[in-house]
């Protein structure tokens, strides 16, 4: 039957061929969209939305306030903020903003390492998935306030029990991201890798990791929400002194009944969170652009 | 060896299963021998490959055809090694095998050039040497313009030229197809049937080329083999006669395209009834 193989004559037609390709290439290809008006309108059309819901949030507090409603107690939004600059050209603020960041940072990147390091072992060993897989998801229903008697009483009242809090918090949905990625690994991309012959470890760096990325990024994402919310309510609870933070500020206004600087750190404390949740919100997006997972008329 | 038969209407060849087995083994490309597969056990178990026996020599183009359930994309992953049969044995001399899929299955995270240079990795060649090489063999596919693209910026045909060009990559002598074409629209598959002729042609490849489409197996190959469905063993074989470069809407084609048509409806009113 072999014989018949010498009949594969040179394409005669090759040049024209290779021309109808290129062809059918650029009419498929879809075409740049015209992106007149360009960056200031982009970000614009991001920015608008954001401030008039705040423009909503200050006419509702300033209505509440006009109405007379604990007229004594609660103040309206021009007294907070102007509370809030002064409390802007203190060194406290600042300090307090310092020591929470950086509680948040390294009670963060604990719970990074340690989510990924469970995470991985937990997805490639199957028995030990068996035995844990539930464990992890109880971990994360558990609210993260009622570990801090345990953690209180286990290391004092100190920066440890707030990081080990915040690890707790954060940890199991890090390493349940890092599961979940690898477990949707596409089943025909492996297949494509197995018959390239990847080795075990080329596989994971080349195929499994960037194919769990996206997940990767939504588990931790959702882990700095736990981590968040953990240092918040340790801060109230562990207090120690000599270390303003903001948590120590916030239990101090509520000590001495100034509403306005509560309010004030609350401000804080919403900003702060916000920032950290853009940046998610943006290293995602951009995963999902360069994977064509991102509708482009809505990005 | 070939019988050329002028006319695709002609009584076509069939030696079912024993087609080449007159040549020297050592001559095969691909040797499959009475090849059984079972998938799952007891009462629930399927046999889906009833020892089979394909030889394919060196430099072949054999396309397999048959309906839904003859095994052919088990039978290909046999033949890759990414699974092992029951029984019965498989040997490709010890040659390289490429896989290619319907689905182009590239990694959504690399551009087109880095997908081709992934498959060069398991050859050990330099960083420089993988990127030089990746780009002439999306030059071979007439992609050279678009390295940098990612998959989700390129159109069904120009992803699947792309998997071609990685299987390429991968130096095999033996290329497997597992329907390649089938999700694409007929305009770009007559002009990636042109393409893939001339790079067979260039290279040598022995390939084995799984389809549903009749008269794309005409067009591609020199022989097509008829498998049964469940279980999957060969009921018929056709050498193609037709001369190259072919036209897939050329009346020898439709003629011997009809023919094995006739044939894969009995094997289908055989299940009916």
């Amino acid at each position: 039957m072999a014989a018949d193989t010498g009949a594969r004559g040179p394409a005669t037609a090759a040049g024209s061929e290779a021309a109808a390709l290129a062809g059918l290439d650029r009419l498929e290809i879809p075409q740049a969209r015209d992106s007149a008006g360009g960056r200031g309108r982009k970000i614009w059309g991001a920015v608008w939305p954001k401030l008039l819901a705040i423009a909503i949030v200050l006419a509702i507090w300033e209505l509440v306030h006009l109405s007379g409603w604990k007229n004594d107690i609660l103040p309206g939004p021009a007294a907070v903020f102007s509370d809030l600059w002064q409390q802007m050209h203190h060194l406290l603020l600042w300090q307090a903003i310092g020591t929470t960041l950086r509680r948040a940072v390294i009670g963060f990147a604990l719970a990074l390492i340690i989510g990924v390091v469970i995470g991985a072992l937990v997805s490639r060993i199957k028995p030990l998935r068996a035995a844990t897989g539930s464990l992890i998801t109880a971990l994360q229903t558990m609210p993260s306030i009622a570990w801090f008697p345990f953690a209180i009483i286990l290391f004092g009242a100190t920066t440890n029990a707030i990081l080990f809090v915040i690890i707790l918090g954060a940890a199991p949905s890090i390493a349940n991201g890092l599961i979940t990625g690898v477990d949707y690994t596409p089943p025909l991309l492996l297949r494509a890798g197995r018959t390239m012959r990847l080795g075990k470890i080329a596989m994971y760096r080349h195929l499994i990791l960037p194919a769990s990325l996206p997940s990767f990024v939504a588990g931790t994402k959702q882990g700095w929400a736990f981590a968040w919310r953990s240092l918040m309510a340790g801060e109230l609870l562990v207090i120690i002194l000599g270390q303003p933070s903001i948590g120590a500020l916030l239990s101090t206004y509520q000590d001495q009944s100034d509403i306005a600087g509560a309010i004030s750190i609350m401000i804080v404390i919403l900003i702060l969170g916000l920032v950290v949740d853009a940046i998610f919100t943006h290293m995602d997006a951009a995963i999902r652009r360069r994977r064509g997972m991102l509708d482009p008329a809505a990005g | 060896m070939s019988i050329a038969h002028q006319n695709g209407a002609a009584p076509p060849e069939m030696l079912p299963g024993a087609s080449a087995r007159s040549q020297p083994a050592t001559s095969d490309a691909i040797r499959i021998s009475e090849v059984s597969k079972v998938f799952g056990r007891g009462a629930s178990a399927l046999l889906a490959l009833d020892r089979l026996s394909l030889e394919v020599a060196p430099g072949e183009f054999a396309c397999l055809i048959g309906a839904s359930g003859c095994g052919k994309s088990t039978l290909l992953n046999l033949v890759a090694g990414l699974d092992a049969p029951t029984s019965g044995e498989i040997s490709t001399g010890g040659q390289r095998v490429a896989l290619m899929f319907q689905e182009p299955a590239l990694f959504p995270w690399l551009t087109a050039a880095r997908n081709v240079e992934l498959a060069l990795q398991a050859s050990g060649a330099p960083r420089a040497e993988r990127r030089r090489r990746a780009g002439d063999l999306l030059d071979v596919v007439h992609l050279g313009g678009f390295a940098g693209k990612r998959p989700h910026e390129l159109s069904g045909g120009m992803r699947q030229r792309v998997a071609l060009a990685r299987a390429l990559a991968q130096d095999a002598e033996i290329l497997l197809m597992d329907e390649p074409f089938g999700a694409l629209d007929a305009m770009t598959r007559d002009l990636l049937h042109d393409e893939l002729d001339k790079i067979c042609a260039e290279r040598g490849l022995t390939v084995l080329f799984v389809t549903h489409n009749v008269r794309e197996a005409v067009r591609l190959g020199d022989r097509v083999v008829v498998l049964s469905s469940r279980p999957g063993r060969v009921i018929g074989e056709f050498t193609v006669p037709i001369r190259r470069p072919r036209r897939i809407d050329s009346p020898e084609v439709a003629g011997l395209a009809a023919t094995i048509t006739d044939r894969l409806r009995e094997e289908m009113v055989r299940h009916g009834s």
